[in-house]
């Protein structure tokens, strides 16, 4: 009588033995094995116990969200992300999301920005305006904010090597406006790592970088009791083809550094950790990604109190933008974008985000259209409103399966925290290309799948259609570029010429001492109208500029 | 006999022109033609289109791959091309990637782009074209 020994689950195994399964690999994006079915014996344990890995909303660990309440207190803030053409254009845009009651703004800046460069250099030519606003100067930064009162306003504004010089511009124009620098709010995003891991916008070496990062960080916590210095970036590292725990694993041992470069200067932890935040990618892996975020949490909480010995309970709490992956989107049958990104903000929200940007259906071919930005923030609201997913507070807390992937999340990121360590850290580790290597083997071998049709991407490699585009698409005017060259050449000829150049001698000699802060002379400079191109090359003159040795 | 090992491997260069940072469509090509047996020059990113030409001039390259997600491909294509006629290159097959929307493409191949491939294309069809494209252009094979 074997069938009356036999367990539940036993029994269960045995009928699943006799199905055929379909021939297809069980894994998730990230390659990681998945099970055919997950149990209790699959939480982790202590559930209940003094040092519960679970545990509850707001409270330690913060697996289950940073917050009591959740979305049934607050929805997470809908915080779409634009900048194009010259500054002009891009205030009026922040001034109809202002007028339609947003009350953040998020600025996207063009590449020649990003890069340190003037929009009339030659390295800007075809690029000028295109993906983001062009802000050359402080004047730029004034016309970007006109009519808009920096001292009612949250900004967050997406730059990272040269964040320093985009910060100071913007605490001159809010002193122009009368707002001093202690009422500012906002975010910069500033996470120079992984621009070297990822997003390959730079303008120095690494360890000038962080050394400018951490005279920003410094005068921000004297300086900026309301700025969010800092915004910890997995989004870009997803982006360059990073499983979710490689993500997961780069972007907080990112974090972990400025934490101990800041507590290295002497700093008190509690008087910076409430303040820095982070930005996570939503990839289509529906599990894996509300793991990941759970995972995220967990670590940052247990590092901040236990490593870090933060006392205050703000500095353990891993507060999170997130974004649906730009690189989900395919350019075949674009409307299908639109199902990708509603699943992909689903999972950040059921990963307890507390801002969310989903991306547009036509953003494989360009920028988005304002139809298309329409839709992927209509995307936002079905889901707050209509789904009822908001109703209960982590509602996927204890299913065996999740609470499974986030326990193997966390040792994944602890194992890549470990060979990090042993490479002398992430500063060393990303010199050696290590993070880097490694994101380029896992993008290949996921590509190596799709290319082999054993993961299917629908409208890609199944399911095609022959001739796709169908969507009509944002063009950007050429002659806005015109107008930028001409807007930073009229501020060069009209502004105080000894000035300026004083106030760029100041600021290379101010480089070239060590335990120099770097941001009262940016801020000189600003107010002399020195444009970002000019103070960058100041800077390189001192610090050099940087070459990767890519590897592929 | 073999003749494989005294033919001459074709030679790409992967080339990423002006300030975009998107590199991943770009090394996993690199990689993959390398696995296909050519022999792959990756420029690394940040390069301008004399540089780009510069790097075909000097690696003797059989085809160059532009992967531009910037928008900024109708001022960048353009001038590699041109400077490409300048150092009188007719021979060399010029391809580009990346986020390139159809209604620019024919104007890219009239200029002399030999193919634009786009988001989701499979590496082993821009593998195929290059092969198949390549001994036509430069005698090669």
């Amino acid at each position: 009588m074997a069938t009356q020994q036999q367990t539940p689950l036993e029994g269960w195994e045995r009928a699943y033995g006799q199905t055929p399964e379909r021939d297809v690999p069980f894994t998730t994006l990230g390659g990681e094995p998945v099970r055919p079915l997950y149990t209790a014996a699959d939480l982790p344990a202590g559930i209940g116990g003094p040092d519960d890995p679970i545990g509850l909303p707001g409270q330690f660990p913060f697996t289950r969200g940073v917050y009591p309440s959740m979305y049934r207190g607050r929805l997470w803030t809908m915080r779409q992300f634009a900048g194009f053409g010259t500054a002009e254009e891009t205030n009026e845009r922040f001034r109809y999301l202002l007028e339609h009651g947003q009350t953040g703004l998020s600025t996207a800046f063009d590449m020649p920005s990003l890069m340190g460069h003037d929009s009339d250099s030659p390295r800007s030519l075809g690029e000028v305006g295109r993906e983001g606003v062009a802000i050359d100067t402080l004047d730029d930064m004034q016309a970007l904010f006109a009519g808009i009162d920096l001292g009612d306003v949250s900004v967050s504004m997406t730059i990272n090597a040269p964040a320093a010089v985009m910060l100071a511009y913007y605490v001159v124009a809010a002193e122009a406006q009368g707002v001093p620098a202690d009422r500012l709010a906002g975010t910069i995003q500033a996470d120079i790592l992984k621009e070297y891991i990822a997003q390959k916008e730079w303008c120095f070496p690494i360890d000038e970088a962080m050394r400018l990062l951490g005279d920003m960080v410094q005068w921000c916590s004297e300086h900026m009791p309301r700025w969010h210095p800092v915004s910890i970036s997995g989004y870009h590292i997803r982006e360059a083809g990073a499983t979710a725990a490689q993500e997961l694993a780069f972007t907080l041992k990112d974090g972990l550094t400025y934490v101990q470069q800041a507590v290295d200067r002497g700093l008190d932890v509690d008087d910076f950790a409430p303040r820095m935040s982070f930005f996570f990618n939503a990839q289509i892996d529906f599990f894996e990604e509300i793991a990941k975020y759970r995972a995220a949490r967990r670590i940052w909480a247990r590092e901040l109190r236990d490593t870090f010995g933060a006392k205050d309970p703000r500095s353990w709490l891993m507060r999170t933008h997130a974004q649906t992956a730009g690189v989900s989107l395919t350019a075949q049958q674009p409307l299908n974008n639109i199902v990708r990104t509603a699943i992909e903000a689903l999972a950040g929200v059921l990963g307890g985000t507390q801002s969310l940007h989903t991306n547009s259906y036509d953003e494989a071919l360009a920028l988005p259209t304002e139809d298309a930005v329409r839709i992927a923030l209509r995307t936002q609201q079905i889901i707050a409103h209509e789904t009822g997913v908001t109703n209960t507070i982590d509602p996927l807390g204890g299913s065996y399966f999740v609470e499974a992937l986030t326990d193997r999340l966390e040792a994944q990121a602890y194992d890549y925290f470990r060979r990090i360590d042993e490479l002398g850290g992430m500063v060393q580790a990303v010199k050696q290309n290590f993070p880097q290597r490694e994101i380029a083997d896992a993008s290949y071998e996921l590509q190596g799948e799709i290319d082999a049709g054993r993961r299917i991407v629908v409208g890609v490699n199944a399911h095609t259609e022959g001739d796709d585009e169908t969507a009509v698409l944002h063009r950007v005017d050429p002659a806005l570029e015109r107008k930028q060259i001409d807007r930073v050449q009229a501020v060069r000829a009209r502004r105080d010429a000894a000035a300026a150049e004083r106030a760029l001698s100041a600021l290379q000699a101010a480089a070239a001492r060590e335990h120099t802060n770097l941001m009262p002379p940016l801020l000189d400079a600003a107010r002399a109208h020195v444009s970002e191109g000019e103070i960058t090359q100041a800077l390189q003159r001192v610090f050099g500029s940087y070459t990767e040795a890519p590897v592929f | 006999m073999p003749a494989v090992s005294t033919a001459r491997r074709i030679r790409v260069v992967v080339a990423k022109p002006g300030l975009d940072g998107h590199d991943r469509g770009a090394k996993i090509i690199a990689r993959a033609l390398r696995d296909a047996g050519m022999e792959v020059i990756y420029t690394g990113l940040h390069q301008t289109p004399e540089q780009i030409v510069e790097t075909v001039i000097q690696e003797d390259a059989d085809a160059v791959g532009l992967s531009i997600l910037s928008g900024a491909h109708m001022t960048l294509v353009p001038r590699v091309v041109a400077l490409l006629a300048e150092q009188g290159i007719d021979d060399v097959l010029v391809t580009v990637g990346g986020t390139i929307p159809s209604d620019d493409i024919p104007e890219l191949k009239r200029l002399g782009v030999a193919e634009v491939f786009t988001p989701g294309a499979p590496t082993q069809a821009i593998i195929d074209f290059i092969k198949t494209a390549v001994p036509r252009s430069s005698g090669r094979a």
